[in-house]
């Protein structure tokens, strides 16, 4: 509690007086009540000015005085009276208090109530989910209008997406599948060698690789490259009304900027998983030779175990990914908000929705591959 | 720093300006007096914007200096350099308010990141600028939900958290209806006579500068520099050069 008369404690020009008269209290100011001396006086300041108890304040000593100060001022005695101030000073204070006037403190946030907010929540849930759907309806209208008239996509940005989403994503794509497969052979050696089954090895890494994490891997790839650009870039365009512009001139903005995305991803996707799988074939076999297994033995046990079916399941199953990736990232991309913070939730979202989506997917494959006996 | 004080609040010298080898400006000198409301005017992608953001050392001087209340910001040292930055404040062309953060979050930030006051003096003062500006009751909003003339008196309120002595302002007047931009430029010169703030504006709004400016210079494309300086008013009504009467007299060339 600081001292209620007397000097308080300045090592530099501004002091604070307070003085108990017959009228009441009254605050004496001295020195140059910048934001310096604004920041050292406030708690003495506050705490003198408590209960509304300062009649006057006596700026006569004052300097100058610059806004904070001016709050300070204002904020430890606003009903009190200035006295004695220079004609700037009076000028600052007076232009302090009127913008202040204008300012009203702001509303206390209202109460959190649960159950409001458990409906408002369930709500805003059932209504993303309709215009998700009303989405995947949109799309797939769109396209049937495409595939009669073939003009209406365009080529060159297809050509440009393709190049992005595919080429530009085959050196991470091998180099991933390649590490898988080093991984994959060693891990699995130890336990099958305890059995001597370490021959066995090309068949799990190989089943693994072609059925499950080929089309996986490629699609966490594909969510984490490509279906945040692609949110991020529409999201974008969003903010920056060219997706408004667009409508209104006529061009349906999901034939031009979803469709493109849509078809590239899809026609991609079975090609990053087939790279995937064979870099991860190629980093077991190497694994294999190390360990002492001639590649010819290595490629006699992938011929004979793995089967056609494997591959062409793994590279549906990819080009389902595909498809529901980009289609996630665009929409993400597409009911973005306002602002700059919109388009990063929008890209977070992109690829939260795209991984989740596809593991969900590959578990209702899993299950559908062993009812039809794939 | 005194009113009588000689020592110009900028000082420029020979500056010039060049991306790639083309040059936008050079040989450009001038000096501002402290309290003058100066005004750096010119047509389109004259280089008018590039002068400031050169002024302020955000784009490199391909020859000459500038002083900034007598600092060279270009020659200074990090403590220095600090120290001048919380004495000039910037308003930005579309007011580069931080998405993430409402108005009066915008506007503490600097008065955080440079002074000790407690957080009720932070928003206090905070609500004090933004009242000063006619957004008082607009504080808890995020940039994203405010008109573009709101933006750019948030973006001065938050230029001026500070009480900068120096004040750069880009463009102000664009962009705004004729009662908001006239409201602008006598919150402008308010500020200037109370406060004896120095203000530098770039603009090309015609009423704003014959409003509030006390001298210009103006700047031309094809010759590269200052084609005129002076008294608005009067280059106005005098000037002979062509591309000066054109702009005042709102001909096209």
């Amino acid at each position: 509690m600081p001292p209620m008369d007397g000097t308080l404690a300045s090592a530099s020009e501004a002091q604070l007086d307070v003085v108990e008269g017959a009228g009441g209290r009254v605050l004496r100011f001295a020195g140059r009540l910048d934001a310096a001396a604004a920041a050292r006086l406030w708690p003495a300041a506050m705490a003198a000015g408590a209960g509304g108890s300062v009649t006057a304040l006596d700026l006569t000593a004052v300097e100058s005085l610059d806004s904070a100060g001016a709050v300070l001022l204002l904020e430890a005695a606003p009903e009190a009276e200035a006295r004695g101030a220079a004609d700037e000073v009076a000028a600052v204070l007076d232009r302090t208090r009127r913008a202040l006037a204008a300012a009203p403190p702001p509303p206390p946030p209202p109460r959190w109530r649960p159950i409001t907010a458990i409906g408002r929540a369930t709500v805003g849930r059932g209504r993303d989910a309709l215009k998700g759907i009303a989405f995947m309806g949109e799309a797939v209208v769109t396209t049937g209008r495409v595939l009669a008239h073939p003009r209406l996509l365009r080529w060159s940005d297809l050509l440009r997406h393709l190049d992005e989403v595919g080429t530009r994503a085959f050196p991470l794509t091998l180099l991933l599948g390649f590490l898988i497969g080093v991984i994959l052979a060693y891990q699995s050696s130890i336990p099958l060698r305890r059995f001597g089954a370490e021959v066995f090895v090309p068949n799990l890494v190989g089943i693994s690789l072609l059925r499950e994490l080929g089309p996986l891997l490629a699609g966490v790839v594909l969510a984490g490259r490509t279906g945040s650009a692609f949110a991020a870039e529409l999201g974008t365009m969003t903010v920056n009304e060219e997706v408004d512009a667009l409508k209104i001139m006529g061009v349906d903005p999901t034939a031009m900027l979803v469709l493109p995305r849509l078809v590239a991803a899809t026609l991609v996707m079975p090609v990053l998983a087939l790279l995937m799988s064979l870099a991860g074939l190629a980093g077991m076999t190497l694994i294999m030779n190390t360990l002492g297994y001639p590649w010819a033995a290595v490629q006699g046990q992938l011929q004979q175990w793995l089967s056609l079916g494997d591959l062409a399941g793994g590279l549906f199953k990819a080009a389902c990914f595909g498809l529901v990736i980009a289609g996630i990232g665009c929409r993400a991309g597409l009911s973005a908000g306002r602002g700059p913070r919109a388009v990063g939730d929008a890209a977070t979202a992109a690829v939260v929705g795209g991984i989740v989506a596809i593991v969900a997917m590959d578990g209702v494959f899993a299950v559908l591959f062993f009812r039809l006996g794939i | 720093m005194s009113a009588s004080d000689p020592q110009p609040v900028i000082r420029a010298e020979n500056l010039a300006v060049a991306f790639d080898g083309r040059t936008i400006f050079k040989d450009v000198s001038f000096e501002v007096q402290r309290g003058e409301i100066f005004v750096i005017l010119g047509g389109s992608g004259c280089g008018k914007s590039t002068l400031l953001k050169a002024l302020i050392g955000l784009v490199p001087l391909a020859a000459g200096h500038a002083w900034l209340l007598g600092e060279e910001l270009a020659e200074a040292n990090d403590r220095d350099r600090r120290a001048l930055l919380q004495r000039i404040g910037v308003m930005w062309q579309s007011g580069a308010l931080f998405g993430s953060m409402t108005l009066a979050e915008n506007v503490e930030l600097p008065i955080e990141e440079h002074t000790r006051l407690p957080r009720p003096a932070r928003e206090a003062l905070a609500r004090s600028k933004l009242g000063l500006v006619g957004l008082g009751d607009a504080a808890a909003r995020l940039p994203a939900e405010i008109s573009g003339g709101m933006a750019k008196r948030a973006g001065i309120a938050r230029a001026m958290a500070l009480d900068p002595p120096l004040l750069f302002l880009d463009e102000p007047g664009a962009g705004l209806d004729p009662i908001t931009s006239a409201g602008l430029d006598k919150l402008i010169k308010d500020i200037a006579r109370d406060t004896g703030t120095t203000f530098v504006v770039v603009t090309h709004e015609l009423q704003s500068i014959l409003a509030i400016g006390d001298r210009c210079i103006m700047l031309d494309k094809d010759a590269q520099g200052i084609i005129a300086e002076g008294d608005p008013r009067r280059l106005r009504d005098e000037s002979e050069q062509p591309t000066v009467r054109a702009f005042f007299r709102r001909e096209a060339a």
